[in-house]
């Protein structure tokens, strides 16, 4: 960055180029305002909700019926299932992309990787709404089947046709590969040669090298990919809102259940007045939620350029 | 580290040349996964294609769904997803880049740089939700736009900002100082020296941000839902074409959503997933060419 100092010699700065300056710093400025507004916005309209239902029972209520006689407005299951379904898509992203970075970095020869790097890049290009999509016709009809097999005596068990938990945390589990497996590669190439060359020759197989040195030697980057993949699990909203089903329960894997952001995207059409207002308040903990993972990426990403 | 690799040194390259049954198990494992990526893929454009490639043909692109005419098509959807990167891009492209060009040629480190940096990393990690929320409430209601295509538009711009800005601030750090030495040794100003030399330099990178940019607006449907609204209708003439940007209009992705839940039209929405998919790999290809043609911008 300090390349880019010139000491302009030409001390008379006209007017184009203050204009010039002038406009370019407004418009560096704008991320600025936008991350300001939009912080402003979400606490001005989440806030409302929570003196008017208390705290205790929006957050840690869990009957959610916004358009009862006598409403109720419970979110504790909602965040719960965004925690749990967050938490298990990351367990089952991880190791797959973990593993299929170190196949792209250090056992792939050039033909193979040439085919696997570019099915990576194609699977983050694919827009969600596909993947619900595919949700919807392919992982609904045998979740279905399951249920029915499991639950076949069962009188307790709501029956939802396939819609529930598990194929949300499939969905999302696929959706967050392609993050673990770039930003993990890209540490795992960055891990010096000399490292590798040193253990091999101490006599280390080529899987106890990446495992044992490798891996450890890249592990704050592959960290941030993990926290990059919760960041995009937590905030997905149009694929699992088709794969998830449309009522709030608890996160059971066979069960119906609704995200943060499914909640949104499904009730913000119609939500009027304390309901719409509690929708605000469900945007708000999302929000939050996602500045904590913000928070720490950046804390990460500071550790990873330290390190090097 | 020295530790582990010390320990299993001797007994490995005693066993020198044989595998052992956990390392088998690992290969297996590591292959397998690699293969999930790709069949997963493949599985994927080959289900979309099977299931959609009949609907898409001619009518189903020009025209528009009508229960009256009784037609089936997307025509609507595909203007408005034109029009919503177009006035998208229109506004981001100078922002992004004025941004980029402040950050790298006129601040100086410091306090300011620090927040407007962490601004744009924060902005690029908030979920699509999010901004759709907040157009609605700033935009929509109170700028009073309301559910229109530039609603759409502006909250798409603070989605997409930090992906410009960032594309031509690698661009930029690219070009080499000696450029800028060079331009002020002629005598030319700061302002001469930026318009002249540092973006015609830094245009491959500037250019991929706004592809890159593009792909990412024809996938984004969440931020659209609350903003753009849904509408499918043509502009009946050239001059409604301006006065569709203040009216509601549903993008491919918003249709396909629609399709796919509240009106129960699977044909369509595999047909739109087939054209969806076809404009994103077309993207990823258009950026590959341009990250391998100016193999600079890959250089860090």
């Amino acid at each position: 960055m300090a390349n880019t100092k010139t000491n302009s010699k030409v001390k008379t700065k006209n007017a184009v180029e203050i204009t010039a300056k002038g406009i370019m710093t407004v418009c560096a400025v704008i991320a600025v305002f936008a991350v300001f507004s939009i912080t402003l916005y979400m606490i001005l309209k989440g806030t409302p909700a929570f003196v008017k239902v208390g705290v205790p029972e929006l957050l840690f209520g869990s009957v959610w019926k916004p358009t009862a006689k006598v409403p109720s407005y419970g979110i504790f299951n909602i965040i719960l299932s965004s925690i749990v379904g967050t938490g298990a898509s990351v367990l089952i992203g991880v190791p797959v992309g973990l593993l299929t970075a170190v196949f792209l970095t250090d056992i792939a020869d050039k033909k193979l990787s040439s085919v696997v790097q570019p099915a990576v890049e194609l699977l983050a290009a694919i827009p969600s709404v596909i993947y619900g999509l595919l949700g919807l016709m392919l992982l609904n009809p045998v979740m279905y089947r399951l249920e029915k097999l499991i639950f076949a005596g069962s009188e307790t068990h709501t029956f939802t046709g396939g819609s529930n938990m598990l194929s949300a945390i499939i969905v999302l589990a696929i959706m967050i590969l392609p993050t673990v497996v770039n930003v993990s590669a890209s540490s795992i190439r960055a891990v010096s040669g000399n490292l590798r060359a040193a253990s091999l020759a101490l006599g280390a197989t080529r899987l106890q090298t990446i495992f044992r040195v490798v891996i450890p030697a890249a592990k704050s980057g592959i960290l941030t990919g993990v926290v990059l993949g919760i960041g995009r699990a937590l905030g997905e909203a149009m694929a699992i809102n088709m794969v998830a089903g449309g009522s709030v329960n608890l996160p059971l894997p066979f069960n119906s259940v609704r995200f943060l952001t499914t909640q949104l995207v499904s009730e913000m059409g119609y939500a009027e007045g304390l309901h719409r207002q509690v929708l605000f308040t469900v945007g708000l903990v999302l929000f939050v939620f996602i500045l904590a993972i913000n928070l720490l990426l950046q804390r990460l990403r500071k550790k990873a350029t330290d390190n090097e | 580290m020295n530790k582990n690799v010390t320990t299993t040194a001797l007994p490995s390259s005693l066993s020198f040349g044989k595998k052992r049954p956990a390392e088998v198990l690992l290969y297996g494992l590591i292959y397998f996964c690699a293969a999930f990526t790709v069949i997963l893929l493949a599985g994927i454009i080959i289900y979309v294609l099977v299931r959609g490639i009949g609907q898409v043909n001619f009518k189903f692109l020009t025209s528009v769904t009508s229960v009256v005419k009784g037609t089936v098509g997307i025509a609507g959807n595909i203007v408005n997803t034109l029009l919503i990167v177009i006035i998208t891009m229109l506004i981001v492209t100078p922002v992004g880049v004025g941004a980029a060009v402040y950050l790298n040629e006129y601040a100086k480190p410091g306090k300011l740089v620090d927040i407007i940096e962490f601004a744009t990393e924060t902005l690029s990690g908030i979920p699509s939700i999010i901004f759709g929320l907040f157009g609605m409430m700033f935009f929509g209601e109170t700028l009073g736009l309301g559910y229109s295509i530039i609603t759409g538009s502006l909250t798409l711009m603070l989605m997409v900002l930090p992906l410009v800005t960032r594309n031509t601030q690698e661009a930029l750090k690219t070009v080499p100082s000696s450029y800028r030495h060079g331009a002020v040794g002629l005598g030319a100003g700061k302002w001469y020296t930026i318009r002249t030399i540092l973006i015609p330099s830094a245009l491959p990178g500037i250019i991929t941000g706004v592809i890159l940019a593009i792909g990412r607006i024809i996938g984004e449907s969440a931020a659209l839902l609350f903003t753009a609204g849904s509408a499918k209708a043509l502009p009946k003439s050239f001059v409604d074409i301006f006065r569709k940007i203040f009216r509601s209009g549903g993008t491919l992705t918003t249709q396909l959503y629609l399709s796919a839940t509240s009106e129960g039209d699977f044909n369509t929405a595999f047909g739109i997933a087939v054209v969806l998919l076809v404009l994103v790999f077309i993207i990823n290809l258009l950026t590959k060419r341009l990250a391998a043609k100016y193999d600079v911008t890959k250089k860090k």
